[in-house]
């Protein structure tokens, strides 16, 4: 190393580099199968569309249906129920979001039965804005599935969904 | 401490196998010769009630696997045909079962015997985050395990506390799909589980010796927190003085355990986690295992998600810095009475929020929640660093000899005595 009066790198240099990318490459491409197979495998994504038939829901009713292991929240919802939900001024919710923007038919909220603060099931025609309350930690939904009250940074997701006929709906 | 062995094998195979392989030499100068301090109370006897109970947990495990079935339609099924149809059965789970909660029991006693006597500063730092280490191991191991029996109280406990991850912004819920390996807790979620509610007890056990050895490198603290000045004035040997006291801690502990096995098996349970688990009904009030309510009650105090989140995981996360955030050049509490105070407050602090942990989160339970929040944070983070520079301590002793001789009984009176209170002197 006493001869070493230049700061130019060697070919020996550029080996070692070399050889480490190399490794490193190697090692990262052994781990991401091991990391990726713990992710949802194909059979779990096949399940991931359900179709429900509304005719049998009264309205004031609400069903719970079973999507990606988790349930779906079908409210039919009354005349009353869509007033209280389309006159709520946005300035008054936590996560400010129009009625409109989440449903397709106003009769017809869709919503995923989970709770986004740790995901627990809310209860239905319950709390103080006659939607829906979440036991575990006390959120407040209202009958829009939107949160009033508690704990939960978010409104009740809205899944993906579409009508097939007038009173049939594809969820997923 | 742990200097060259003395071991001096009796045979001639002993020789030939030691100049081989040393073990024989290894075992005798950490569980024979190793020298104790004289004046170790009966605190010092939960490193070997935990060995202990890692030991039970174990072996209790594997015979129980033998008999489970990791499936969500069967698991179940398993674990009622394991208490009703397996020869012991009942006796394996209960013990398994409780078994957590004893060692729970006994880790908390260590680690509060850590922080009285402050075995977490130097020159056992590193022991003392190996702990910390092992805390965290249990903790997801102790998770985990409460989901196989799949009752309404394992899956919506798994579900709440995976939920946790969701909050991390960004990747919160590719990380939590990840985790289940679906978009709920189901099937994939159990096996994984399963899988390393098994491999982790054997990582704790590798800890473990890393923690056993960083403890023979640096030797055992005392109540007096003086280091061990003249090895044969200030110690004894491990066995027999060690190891029978331990043997003695540990079949008093055993009968407090088996009480609980054979008396009141289910009192530490929950009710709800008798029912099958049911993805579309969530039991109106959700409580974690008793050794989880603490952080449990960190974690709803504040208001916010992510916060609640950050807030209880750095409940832990703290412990590891404790080596840094303690300035007081004194260990032992029994010579600092200011900080003897606050370690008493501190105390009832992590009860109390045991306490509101299985308590609804509302009303007044909420803001007392907070109120002990902010003491468990403001015991490490403000009275610890600031403490160590007001506080003046009491004389120490000059030595372990010499403490326990002031004491005033004869040199053999002071080693049963150990027992006693030092604080009593």
């Amino acid at each position: 190393m006493a001869e070493a009066t230049t700061v130019e790198p060697t070919r020996r240099d550029f080996l070692y580099i070399a050889t480490g990318a190399v490794a490193a490459v190697g090692v990262g491409s052994v781990a991401w199968p091991l990391i990726s197979q713990m992710n949802p495998d194909a059979s779990t994504l096949a399940l991931a569309s359900t179709e429900v038939d509304l005719a049998a829901l009264p309205a004031g009713g609400i069903m719970t249906v079973k999507w990606r292991g988790k349930p779906v929240f079908v409210r039919h919802r009354t005349a009353k129920e869509i007033q209280e939900a389309q006159a709520t001024p946005l300035a008054q919710l936590p996560d400010p979001q129009a009625d409109a923007e989440r449903v397709k038919k106003p009769e017809w909220l869709i919503v995923t039965g989970v709770c986004t603060h740790l995901g627990c099931v809310p209860l239905g025609h319950s709390g103080d804005y006659d939607g829906w309350f979440c036991p575990c930690h006390g959120s407040h939904y209202d009958t829009s599935g939107r949160i009033r009250k508690g704990p939960a940074p978010r409104n009740l997701d809205v899944p993906p969904y579409q009508f097939v006929t007038d009173t049939k709906v594809r969820i997923g | 401490m742990s200097g060259p062995s003395t071991y001096v094998p009796k045979s001639a195979i002993g020789r030939w196998f030691e100049s081989r392989l040393p073990i024989m030499g290894l075992m005798h100068s950490s569980f024979v010769v190793y020298p104790t301090p004289k004046n170790l109370n009966y605190f010092w006897t939960f490193g070997g009630i935990l060995s202990l109970m890692l030991g039970v947990q174990i072996i209790t495990g594997i015979v129980l696997v033998m008999h489970y079935t990791p499936h969500v339609d069967y698991a179940f099924q398993s674990v009622e045909h394991i208490m009703r149809d397996v020869n012991w059965g009942w006796f394996m789970r209960y013990t398994h079962a409780n078994g957590a909660s004893m060692f729970f029991i006994a880790v908390y006693i260590h680690m509060l015997r850590g922080l009285y006597y402050g075995s977490y500063k130097a020159p056992r730092e590193v022991l003392w985050i190996l702990g910390v280490v092992i805390f965290l191991l249990m903790m997801a191991t102790a998770f985990m395990g409460y989901v196989l029996p799949w009752g309404q109280m394992s899956f919506w406990g798994a579900t709440v506390i995976t939920n946790l991850f969701s909050a991390i912004p960004l990747v919160g819920t590719s990380i939590t799909t990840w985790l289940w390996g679906g978009y709920s807790v189901d099937n994939p979620t159990l096996n994984r589980f399963f899988s390393l509610h098994y491999l982790l007890p054997f990582m704790i056990a590798a800890v473990v010796a890393l923690h056993v050895w960083a403890l023979h490198v640096s030797g055992q603290n005392n109540p007096t927190g003086v280091e061990v000045k003249d090895v044969k004035r200030d110690t004894l040997p491990f066995t027999p003085y060690a190891t029978i006291k331990d043997g003695f801690a540990m079949v008093v502990f055993l009968a407090f355990f088996s009480w609980f096995i054979f008396y009141v098996p289910n009192y530490l349970g929950h009710p709800d986690n008798y029912i099958d688990a049911n993805p579309m009904v969530t039991p109106a009030h959700i409580v974690p295992e008793w050794y989880f309510l603490p952080f449990y009650a960190i974690l709803r105090a504040i208001p916010d998600k992510l916060g609640g989140v950050i807030a209880m995981f750095g409940s832990i996360a703290v412990l590891a810095f404790l080596p840094w955030l303690d300035t007081s050049r004194v260990k032992s509490a029994n010579f600092r009475p200011v900080y003897r105070v606050f370690f008493v407050v501190f105390v009832l602090c992590g009860i109390g929020l045991g306490y509101l942990g299985a308590m609804p989160a509302e009303g007044g339970y909420v803001i007392a929640s907070r109120i002990l929040t902010v003491y468990y944070f403001a015991f490490f983070l403000i009275i610890m660093p600031l403490l160590g520079l007001f506080e003046t301590p009491k004389p120490l002793p000059a030595s372990i000899a010499d403490s326990v001789l002031a004491r005033g009984g004869s040199a053999s009176a002071a080693a049963a005595g150990a027992a006693h209170a030092p604080e009593n002197k």
